[in-house]
Formats: structure tokens, sequence, C-alpha cells
């Protein structure tokens, strides 16, 4: 075949600026001729107080970007503890067994915003003494307990993909159920579901918003603030663009991890 | 160490999964002795490799290993494990770590050995079965066979008393047949006690002081090579091996 090469990706490439230009043009026909249009740019995309906005609303979205990385941390371990409890051999374990799989069906199970209401609302009341009481604590809590349900669920998932005969070439060397663990199952396990485990992280990071429900203020919470003041809702387009820039590098990422794996199977798979 | 204590012992062996595997297997190994299983696929051959590493728990019987019966309860399996290598036929080499960290992972986490030594010691084993220019690579880079002797060096850097060999060479392209034999026969002549499930009958018929036909869960004939490949006497091992050499395989 003579199409093939530079020309050839060349030419790919310049139809898809068209078809995307001819695209772009369509929907800002559509969206500018609609006859709401005038008012909708007037509340939603004003840029005297898209500009306002970025003085309040990039600070207070410091504090997503903190309440997600401390649950993360929280999860990635948490969840690990679930995970391994749930593989945990022979009839002694039953107990711990059955209390991982309760405790990923109850949080999966439960709305996400019904956690952070029970917990950030709940907890606090019983005045119990050393407790925390602030809402932050217990909003970031209730995400970990909810996202550690998933996330246990996909180290489950790494952990059973790792062939039985990984185990038991580990067992037959003598090392123990635990060290097989540590030493040759996680490792393979981990590597194969980070593209999910950051699927997850994705969501996290948007339902970080969900903790302004028990006050502290978060970037959505001074968007909320910010619109009650001025009657225009352009800080909520801050908020979601800033949202936006935080998970898209996480998305290319994960797409990327995800690729790459594939590549080295298809290597693999030739090499065989 | 008592040279009169066989190596192993295995006393009317049962094994069950959904059907009887293992009916009733008798069968005993003196020390530095090698010892071939024959027979169909499906025979039971592998399934008696993995009760004696007690990679399977069995349902009668006993196995005694070195005088000690390892299937009596309260035994710490992987006390036993450390004394007895196995060799699978899919390698089952951990794809995460170098080759040399596949060898000296079980005596430095299992066995205390401090990683330098560990290592030398690895690394000389290597040598041994000339892998060592492959120390630092990943077994996803290695041939079939080169694999399959890194797994055979794996297990021997438990220093075991007794090496099992599980088909060792069923998946191997046939050109990468003859290494991994070759390093099992050095194996053999360094004194080695082993217990090798084939299919590989020239191999067996060289280098087995006795070979065992196991037929559907129940060992029919067993004697020195000689006997039993020239003249078997019970008509199911002349009929597995008349099916054999038909196949150009003897």
């Amino acid at each position: 075949m003579r199409r093939n090469g530079a020309s050839g990706s060349s030419r790919s490439t310049l139809i898809a600026l068209a078809s995307t230009v001819v695209f772009a043009i369509v929907v800002v026909l559509i969206v500018s001729r609609s006859p709401g249009w005038p008012e909708v740019k007037q509340q939603f995309f004003n840029g005297e107080f898209f500009r306002e906005s970025l003085h309040t609303i990039p600070k207070a979205f410091v504090l997503n970007v903190k309440i997600f990385a401390v649950a993360e941390i929280f999860i990635l371990a948490f969840a690990l503890v679930i995970a391994v409890m749930r593989g945990l051999p022979g009839p002694v374990f039953f107990p711990l067994r059955a209390l991982a799989v309760v405790y990923a069906d109850l949080f999966r199970g439960v709305p996400t915003i019904l956690v952070i209401y029970l917990l950030g609302f709940g907890v606090p009341a019983l005045q119990l003494s050393g407790v925390p009481r602030g809402e932050l604590f217990w909003g970031t809590t209730a995400l970990v307990l909810v996202y550690s349900a998933y996330v246990s669920e996909v180290y489950r998932a790494g952990i059973e993909s790792v062939h039985p005969s990984q185990n038991a070439a580990a067992r037959s060397l003598g090392l123990s159920h635990a060290k097989t663990l540590r030493f040759v199952v996680l490792p393979q396990a981990v590597r194969r579901v980070i593209p999910p485990l950051l699927n997850d992280f994705i969501g996290l990071q948007k339902d970080t918003a969900l903790v302004a429900l028990l006050g502290p203020v978060e970037a959505f919470r001074q968007a909320q603030i910010d619109v009650a003041s001025d009657f225009n809702y352009t800080p909520y387009v801050v908020t979601a663009l800033l949202f936006i820039l935080l998970t898209v590098p996480l998305a290319r990422l994960t797409d990327w991890l995800v690729a790459r794996d594939r590549r080295r199977q298809l290597a693999l798979g030739g090499a065989r | 160490m008592n040279e009169a204590v066989p190596c192993l012992r295995i006393e009317d062996l049962h094994k069950s999964f959904a059907v009887e595997v293992l009916k009733g297997i008798d069968l005993e190994l003196g020390q530095h002795e090698v010892v071939c299983l024959i027979g169909a696929s499906g025979s039971g051959k592998s399934t008696l490799l993995r009760c004696v590493n007690l990679l399977e728990p069995i349902d009668e019987g006993r196995i005694e290993f070195l005088g000690e019966e390892i299937t009596a309860a309260r035994v710490d399996a992987n006390a036993v494990r450390r004394r007895i290598g196995i060799v699978f036929q899919a390698f089952n080499l951990f794809p995460h770590m170098t080759v040399l960290s596949n060898v000296t992972l079980a005596p430095r986490k299992v066995l205390k050995v401090p990683a330098e030594q560990a290592e030398s010691e690895g690394a000389e084993l290597l040598r041994r079965f000339g892998l060592l220019d492959k120390k630092d690579e990943y077994p996803d880079r290695l041939s079939g066979g080169q694999q399959q002797r890194a797994a055979i060096v794996r297990a021997l850097a438990m220093k075991p008393k007794l090496m099992l060999l599980d088909e060792v060479t069923s998946a191997l392209d046939p050109e990468l047949v003859a290494e991994v034999l070759d390093v099992i026969r050095e194996l053999a002549e360094s004194g080695m006690t082993m217990l090798i499930a084939t299919h590989e009958m020239t191999f067996a018929r060289d280098i087995a002081n006795r070979v065992c036909f196991l037929d559907d869960g129940v060992l029919l004939e067993e004697g020195p090579p000689e006997e039993i490949f020239s003249s078997p006497r019970n008509p199911r091992t002349q009929q597995f091996l008349q099916r054999i050499i038909e196949a150009g395989r003897l």
C-alpha cells in the first residue's frame, strides 16, 4: 500500500482538525442563537463577576485539595486493610472476613451525602469526650469511609487477578501467607489496579465538595456565598473550571497508564 | 544424617477433589534416589507431588519426610516446604522481580539470610546453571528454558533435601527441553533426591533409579527403568508405553 507514513498521518490530523472546527462552530451557533442566550450569558458567563470570583474561590479551593490529599492517603491504607481482611484464610478468621464484607456492602450502599450528614451531625451530638467535633474532620472521615469501601473492592479484584500459581510458588518456598501476600501477591495486584484506583480518586476529588454541606467553606460553599451576594451564577462556572483543572490531569494520567499496560501486554504476547 | 532413613515414604495416600484422584498410593524414596513418575495426563502425578509439598491437604494416609510424619496435625507446613523444593510446569517465576530477586526472596525472608550473603549465594547458583548474565533481567525477558532453569535455581536456593519436578519440560518448545534436562541430570549426579513427574521417557530411562507407572490414581507398576521400559508386566503399562512408542517419544 502507498498511503502510509508521514503523509497519511498528517492527512488524518487535518481531517480531525477540520471536523473539530466545524463541530465547534455548530455548537457555538446553536447555543448563541438560542432565545435565552443573552440572559444566560449575563447570569453564568459574566466577565466582571468571573474576575471577582478569582479572588475568593481559588483560595477556598485549596481546602478541597487538602481534603482530597488527606483522605486519599487514609483511603489507600484503610482499603488495603479491608481487602486483606477479606482474603484471610481459614475458619478462625471468619468474623474478620464477614466484617470486611459487611463494611463494603454498607458503605457502598448508603449514599455518600447521607454518610456525611449522619457522621457530621450525629457523632458530634453524642458529646463523647476525646472525640473530635469538627465538621471538617467528620466530613473527611465520611469520605474516607465511603471511598475505602470502593477502593477495597478494587484492591480485592487486583489480588484475585494474581494467578493462584503465584501463590503456590511462594508457599512452596516456605513463605507464610502473610509474606506471600506482602512480597508476591500485593506488588503484582497493586500495579494492576492503579488505573481503576486513579479513577476512584477522580470521583473523590469532586466529592470533596459534599463536605460543604456540613459548613466548611470550600470552593463550592464559597461560590454559593458569592452567588448569594451578587445574584449572579458565574462563580459556579469558575468552581466547575477549577474542578476540571484538578481532575483532567489525573484522568489523562489514568488513560496513559491503561494504554501503556495494553502496549506492554501486546509486546509480551508477541514475544512468547 | 542417618542415611538408612528413607527420604520420603508415602503410605496409602488418598486424595479427592470432585472425584478420587489418588486411590491409595504407597511409595518410598531412598536418600539420593531419583524416581520418575510416568503415566497419562490426569493420572494423578501432579496431585501426588503437590500433596508431598503440602500444597494440597491429603484425605487419608500419611507422608513421612526424613523419618518425620509431615501430614500429622500441627506440623508447620512452612517449615516442611522450606526443605522440599518443587518446580512447576509453568515455571511460576515472580514476574515483578529480577531473576536474582526471585532466587533470593525465600532465603532472605524465610531463612533470614543477610541480603549480601543471599545475593552472593544466589549469583553462585545462577553461575552454576549458566544464568549469571540474566540475574538482573525480569523473567519475561528470558526464554522458556532459561525461565525454567531459573525456577530450578530458585528452589535450590533453599538447599532442599528433596526436589519435586512437575513435568518441568512440558511447557517448553522442543529445542529448549535439552538445556533443562541437562540441569536435572547434573542435580542427579550431585546426589539430589528427586521425584520427577515426566513425559520424557528417554530421559526417565537415562536418569531414574526407579520408574513408577501411575494409572488413574493407582501406582500400577514400579521397577528399574530397564525393566519397566523393556518388559513391563502390567497390560496397562504395556498399552501406555506402546502409545508412547507409536508417538515416537521413546
